[in-house]
């Protein structure tokens, strides 16, 4: 496959970084590709923008960074003003429709989903909504099997919590999948 | 063997190597961006029966290091810029005592505060010459995690077998950033472990005569030979000289037992060498950059044929610095471009190893983010007379 | 076994100036090791850079003459990594409470079980009479030449409030007392600071005028009192004498062996 590189974007809190660790480590560990993940350090992290790179490929990655994603998911205005102008041509860019007013033109595929809203009337905790990102990423991309992010999920978290985050993955997966482009 | 498969930070990859080498005894205090290993340690090592120390502060750790060596344990600490230059009275202590130990310094922006979550590559110098005095160190370094590792134990087996400190000069984005480690098994990477004293009790030791092969073999603090640990010049059972003759033979020594050892202690690795007319010379993450160029020009053969033949080392061992090596390896180079995030701390010694400084050039960034492979491209274009 | 089975003879005499209290702080310490027949190589002395730091160059123990001020450090690595080795570290008063005054602090807090011997001369010897953090206010030094205005540290204070679980004073002149004070703070399982006044008639004692060595040792007798003594009642102005704190509290490598515990039960004996 070619290099898949994926920027999150948000805001301090909203878990991106998690995601973005539990995508690349599920992409590792359960799927025998490399990647890399990386993230903005400091004071940002607990609040203001933030970031985390990720590379995905099935071949050795040498520079770690993110300068121009396929894929951006922008979980703030913020976020979506300061990254969108990065992504390159045919890209995706993947928002919460809550957060994010999409105005900006942009030559990728703009996606603007409820998903806050639906993790919030199906499950109604906050917590799992880089869950739902993450399920409706990767069943826009295919980039991992929904099986890996949950054996990751399994490892990190207690297991009473396991079913609701894969309510949260399985929420994520079907709205990603009404707008899959194969 | 998914077990031996982590996804894991430079920093924690540096902990893995660090156990895998032996290592029971850590002190260190919180500073970004090295604050994971503390963190890691203060899980692991209890759960081999280790010891785990949050100290006061940086100089305190260095010291408390030093003392478990002593009683025969591996010991690391581990800090940043502004921690790194409060350890070096205690590094020139471990170097004159000739206490094997391992400092990690996973450097950020400085001077001073600098820039703490961001990249740089400016203690090269400090590593070499940040302690007072006269001396010879070892810095090694790497920039992925594979590396990270296994450097790691080599750090440890060098500051054994050279009863000296080792530095393991990593940075923020190698530290910080995660990626594969497959940890090898047991017995993949030999470990050197502590040569003790094969002289019985109340048969006099000398903690401080090199055996013929240059080696000093110790005995622990809390065994049967009492001896002196001091900083001062020293004779050969550790107590204080200021002979003439004492003090430049230990001083040589010092100096010697690394410097006359640089081939055993060159490290590197070398890509798409054979015909390269442009040798990158890079170490840490900016060698990622520079190997992701270098592999994509290697890639595109057309252009290889074109003449932009680029190849790249890749320094692992920046001290003692190897300068026969470099200026073998260089020598049909026309252009020799060092990459690194600083104002060209590497630059200034490949100018002295090869036979033509005026074809070194920096290519360098010192703002605190990566340099990009398209960064060193245009660099190498203005150097080779092509424009941007 | 002989005081001379502990002291490396071939070293003496000693460096220390004719006169000076540290030869009587180590005959003391002598006394009390061999009173309490600790093997010799079960004892790491630590010592930091002064006058008082050489006393580690005398004594047939496992030796570290470190670097200055932070003795208590390099001590706490010892410790910490090979916990059944006896901890000595003796410190002048400078190198314990100026530039080793963190260390000082944060060793005490920590209590991990060492002596702590804090030589208090009230001046920098070794490099040749500048005022110390105990020199005290209204004193003569070589760079307080027109008189000190450094307030100075009770050390004492400092070591109670710093959390130590043994707290003691004595004086070279009263050199029963110190051994026996010595002896307890040895056996004493944690951190255990003793202060003791030993005289620098060379610098100290010339730049304010404090008489001979035998002078100096008088001033300890006629200003000092044991603790709570009805002298102290009748004249405050004494400085006392005695074990100040004594207390059995958890000990840090005791405390860590049992966090040693946890974490392989936690970790099912594997490794991760």
């Amino acid at each position: 496959m070619e290099k898949c590189r994926i920027i999150f974007s948000g805001s301090g809190g909203q878990g991106i970084i998690t995601a973005a660790v539990i995508l690349a480590e599920a992409a590792v560990l359960h799927e025998d590709m490399m990647a890399v993940q990386s993230q903005v350090y400091g004071p940002q992290a607990r609040g203001g923008v933030s970031r985390s790179d990720v590379i995905i490929s099935d071949s050795r990655i040498d520079f770690p960074k993110v300068i121009q994603p396929n894929v951006l998911v922008c979980l703030t205005q913020a976020s979506y003003n300061t990254y969108s102008p990065m992504i390159r041509p045919g890209g995706l860019l993947l928002s919460d429709e809550k957060y994010v007013s999409t105005d900006r033109k942009a030559e990728a595929r703009q996606i603007s989903l409820p998903m806050y809203e639906a993790v919030m009337e199906k499950i109604k905790k906050p917590v799992v909504f880089n869950i739902c990102v993450l399920g409706v990423l990767i069943s826009l991309t295919k980039l991992v099997k929904p099986e890996s992010i949950m054996k990751v999920l399994e490892t990190r978290i207690p297991s009473e919590l396991v079913k609701l985050n894969r309510k949260a993955l399985d929420i994520g997966i079907q709205m990603g999948a009404k707008h899959f482009r194969g | 063997m998914i077990n031996n498969i982590k996804f894991i930070q430079g920093n924690e990859a540096c902990v893995e190597g660090a156990l895998y080498a032996g290592l029971d005894f850590f002190a260190g205090y919180p500073i970004t961006p090295s604050t994971e290993i503390a963190e890691m340690m203060s899980i692991r090592l209890p759960q081999i029966g280790g010891k785990f120390l949050q100290m006061e502060d940086e100089i305190a750790s260095m010291c408390a290091i030093i003392g478990a060596s002593l009683t025969g344990h591996k010991v690391l600490t581990a800090t940043s810029g502004p921690g790194f230059s409060l350890k070096q009275e205690a590094l020139g202590y471990a170097i004159m005592a000739e206490i094997p130990c391992v400092i990690v310094n996973v450097q950020r922006g400085g001077p001073s505060t600098g820039n703490p979550t961001h990249v740089s590559q400016g203690d090269v110098n400090q590593s070499r010459w940040g302690t007072h005095g006269d001396h010879a160190i070892i810095v090694l370094t790497a920039s992925n995690h594979q590396d990270v590792f296994a450097i790691t134990v080599e750090a440890f087996n060098m500051a054994e077998t050279y009863r000296t400190p080792v530095i393991l000069l990593f940075d923020e984005v190698v530290g910080h950033m995660r990626e594969r480690l497959v940890i090898p098994e047991k017995g993949d990477i030999p470990l050197v472990q502590r040569l003790k004293t094969a002289i019985k009790r109340d048969v006099d030791y000398h903690p401080y005569l090199p055996r013929e092969d240059g080696r000093l073999p110790m005995s622990d603090f809390g065994e049967d030979h009492r001896y002196n640990v001091t900083g001062l010049f020293h004779d050969m059972w550790g107590f204080p000289t200021d002979n003439p003759q004492v003090v430049h033979g230990l001083l040589r020594h010092l100096v010697d037992k690394i410097n006359n050892n640089v081939h055993q202690i060159a490290r590197l690795k070398e890509y798409f060498l054979e015909d390269a007319t442009t040798i990158l010379i890079s170490y840490g993450s900016s060698a990622r950059s520079a190997l992701h160029l270098g592999s994509a020009l290697h890639l595109a053969k057309e252009r290889r044929t074109r003449g932009e033949r680029l190849g790249l080392i890749e320094l692992q061992t920046l001290w003692p610095f190897p300068y026969g090596i470099i200026r073998q390896k260089c020598e049909n180079a026309r252009f020799i471009v060092v990459v690194e995030m600083n104002m060209g701390q590497m630059l200034h010694e490949i100018k002295l190893a090869v036979n033509n400084p005026e074809k070194v050039f920096l290519a360098n960034r010192i703002d605190g983010e990566l340099i990009t492979p398209d960064d060193i491209k245009k660099i190498i274009r203005l150097i080779q007379g092509k424009g941007v | 076994m002989a005081i001379k089975d502990y002291i490396r003879e071939r070293f003496f005499p000693h460096l220390w100036c004719s006169g000076c209290g540290h030869g009587m702080v180590l005959n003391a310490l002598l006394r009390a090791i061999e009173a309490l027949d600790i093997h010799k190589s079960d004892i790491v002395m630590v010592s930091g850079i002064g006058c008082s730091s050489r006393i580690s160059g005398y004594v047939d123990f496992h030796t570290m003459h470190t670097i200055h001020g932070r003795a208590l450090a390099f001590a706490t690595g010892v410790k910490m990594s090979r916990p059944e080795l006896n901890l000595i570290v003796p410190m002048g008063d400078g190198d314990a409470l100026a530039i080793g005054g963190n260390h000082f602090i944060h060793t005490a807090r920590r209590n991990i079980d060492m002596t702590a011997i804090i030589m208090n001369n009230r001046i920098y010897g070794m490099t040749g009479g500048q005022y110390s953090p105990l020199s005290g206010f209204g004193t003569m030094a070589t760079t307080a030449p027109y008189s000190n205005i450094d307030h100075d540290f009770d050390v004492v204070e400092l070591a109670k409030a710093a959390g130590a679980s043994f707290v003691a004073r004595s004086t070279t002149y009263h050199v029963q007392q110190l051994t026996n004070i010595l002896k307890a703070a040895i056996l004493h399982k944690g951190f255990s600071a003793v202060e003791v006044l030993s005289q620098c008639p060379e610098y100290f004692g010339r730049k304010n005028k404090m008489g001979t060595p035998a002078d100096m040792l008088e001033y300890y007798k006629e200003n000092t009192t044991t603790i709570g003594s009805k002298k102290k009642q009748e004249n405050p102005d004494l400085l006392e004498r005695g074990i100040f704190v004594q207390n059995d509290i958890p000990e840090y490598c005791s405390e860590y062996d049992k966090i040693i515990e946890q974490a392989k039960k936690t970790s099912g004996g594997k490794t991760k």
